[in-house]
């Protein structure tokens, strides 16, 4: 149900420590790109129904940015990680 | 059948024998002028005012599950018109006007109920940013009204007015906002919709859209193909998904929003009440319960139920507002999904498929446009321009920087 989180830092705390931002899906532009890349990564969201890849902050713990792999129909969580860790694998795949 | 006090006497003497279903249950034709994809209460509205205000009446409306079963049955019945943006402020002003006369429009006891709506301040800049949206309502002819906090404790004594942090200082109070009973708001569109010729096909889910030489020709459902002239779409929540089957690219998240009711009590709150420290919102129903709720849960969800973080939430925002609170018992809660927008606010337009057109977007302000969403979404279908009042309502604004941001939260969709 989300309602406990499990940081790979803190370990696994309640859903009020946390602040969501959103989906982790859309990759920032460079600063030379065009208006198109742009606007689609600041307004279009792909908005999936089921599994999803989100970021949070551990506001009330250790103030990391952690990526959490979510079910939004069940609620059900299946990972979380450090949102550097997610971006490094993510650069280099 | 017309309804009036003289067929309730009628039907009384005849021991209410013979009551008529309120809508056909048509099977679906080959081929209709307009199909509307989703049978809310935009979509209801929509078929309504294009039959009855433009004439087009071999229509229908797909709904995957029953009338009244998506968000038009699950708000918290709120009505206003108590916006600032020029964008939003005749929009919606437009709408409260035809809730002044839906009833007798459309021959259906929707109790529209004007008991007017309170947005508590708290502090002096709040004050400042109401006094301002009170002054923007007005200009538009608009009814607004800055109470100090002296006349809201008159009118709402049981307020917690002295609270350490958030203190009541005032509040913009709008004496013709509201509530209206929400599925009787779909069953009255239902109802005239049908009595005009409109199709409203429940149980009827919409899998896919076929597309000719880059035309809508009409959409695959689980009862088959359907053809159409034009498409409507008007699937609040599942916007996207619908959307994604004609490969529209939107600025729409969908997230779940809560509300809640408590056991019966005896009437105590006259009036919509709105916490100005949180977002929580409270109105009696006519029955005694106390309807109320707050924020989304804050991630997005397609799961029509929510976070139990939520429910503490509220309730603590709610005894916050109203210590008394703490002694009812809250009887039921439940979730819808809504469009979310990145900006806060709706759209209503073409899309760049030419005989496509999107109504979306409406964030958990969506119930009180009812009305005019439905007129003008219609005033588009048949005209092929946007109504006037709607003509901000663009798709395309996000991309040529005219976002509606009414709270000023930027594109955080679970914010607005
Ligand atoms: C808890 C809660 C409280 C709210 N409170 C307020 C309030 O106080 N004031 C206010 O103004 N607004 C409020 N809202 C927002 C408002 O209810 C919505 O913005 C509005 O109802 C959305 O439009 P609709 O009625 O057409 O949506 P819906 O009733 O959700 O209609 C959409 C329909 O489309 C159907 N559909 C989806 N996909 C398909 C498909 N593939 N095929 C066929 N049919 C499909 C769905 O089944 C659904 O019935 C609230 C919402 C919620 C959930
Ligand atoms: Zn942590």
């Amino acid at each position: 149900m989300a309602s406990l989180i499990t940081c790979p830092h803190c370990g696994t705390r309640p859903k009020e420590e946390f602040t969501i931002r959103g989906d982790a899906a859309p990759r920032r532009p460079g600063s030379a790109d065009r208006d198109e890349a742009w606007y689609a990564y600041v307004y279009i969201r792909d908005n999936p129904k089921g599994r999803i890849l989100e970021y949070w902050h551990h506001a009330g713990g250790c103030r990391r940015w952690l990526v959490v792999d979510r079910d939004n129909l069940t609620h059900e969580v299946f990972g979380v990680v450090d949102a550097a860790d997610f971006q490094r694998t993510e650069a280099a795949e | 059948m017309r309804y009036s006090a003289y067929s309730i006497i009628k039907q009384a003497l005849s021991g209410n024998r013979l009551w008529q279903p309120a809508w056909r249950e048509p099977e679906p034709k080959p081929h209709y002028d307009v199909i509307i994809v989703g049978g809310g209460g935009h979509g209801l509205s929509t078929a309504y005012y294009l039959a009855k205000e433009f004439g087009i009446t071999n229509v229908a409306v797909l709904e995957k599950g029953y009338i009244g079963s998506g968000n038009v049955g699950r708000n918290t019945t709120i009505i206003r018109s108590n916006y600032l943006l020029e964008g939003n402020n005749p929009f919606y002003e437009l709408s409260l006007q035809l809730w002044e006369g839906l009833e007798q429009d459309f021959n259906y006891n929707a109790m529209v109920s004007q008991r007017g709506v309170m947005n508590l301040f708290h502090s002096d800049g709040q004050r400042d940013a109401y006094a301002r949206r009170g002054n923007g309502m007005r200009m538009h002819g608009v009814d607004a009204e800055l109470l100090d906090r002296e006349q809201v404790r008159r009118m709402m004594p049981y307020l917690n007015f002295d609270h350490a942090r958030f203190p009541i200082l005032g509040g913009l109070y709008q004496p013709r906002g509201g509530t209206v009973r929400h599925d009787a708001v779909a069953w009255g569109y239902a109802r005239g919709a049908n009595q005009r010729g409109v199709d409203v096909i429940q149980h009827c889910e919409v899998t896919g859209i076929r597309r000719e030489n880059g035309r809508v020709v009409g959409v695959e459902t689980n009862r088959g193909f359907i053809g159409c002239g034009k498409l409507a779409l008007a699937a609040a929540g599942n916007t996207t998904t619908v959307g994604r089957m004609a490969d529209l690219d939107l600025p729409i998240e969908t997230h779940v929003l809560q509300a809640f009711v408590s056991e019966g009590l005896k009437p105590a709150i006259d009036n919509v009440i709105t916490y100005g420290a949180g977002h929580f919102y409270i109105s009696q129903s006519d029955k005694g319960g106390l309807v109320f709720g707050a924020e989304l849960d804050f991630y997005s969800s397609y799961a029509q139920r929510g976070n139990l973080q939520t429910v503490e939430h509220t309730l603590e925002e709610g005894v916050t507002m109203i210590p008394g609170l703490s002694r009812a018992k809250v009887l039921r809660a439940w979730g819808g999904v809504m469009d979310m927008s990145m900006d806060g606010s709706p759209i209503i337009d073409r899309t760049p498929i030419d005989n496509l057109y999107l109504n979306c977007g409406w964030c958990y302000g969506g119930f009180k446009a009812t009305p005019a969403s439905g007129f003008c979404f219609a005033h588009l279908l048949a005209k092929d321009e946007p109504h006037h009042v709607a003509r901000f309502l663009r798709l395309d604004r996000f991309e040529r920087g005219y976002m509606i941001d009414e709270s000023g939260k930027g594109p955080q969709p679970n914010l607005h």
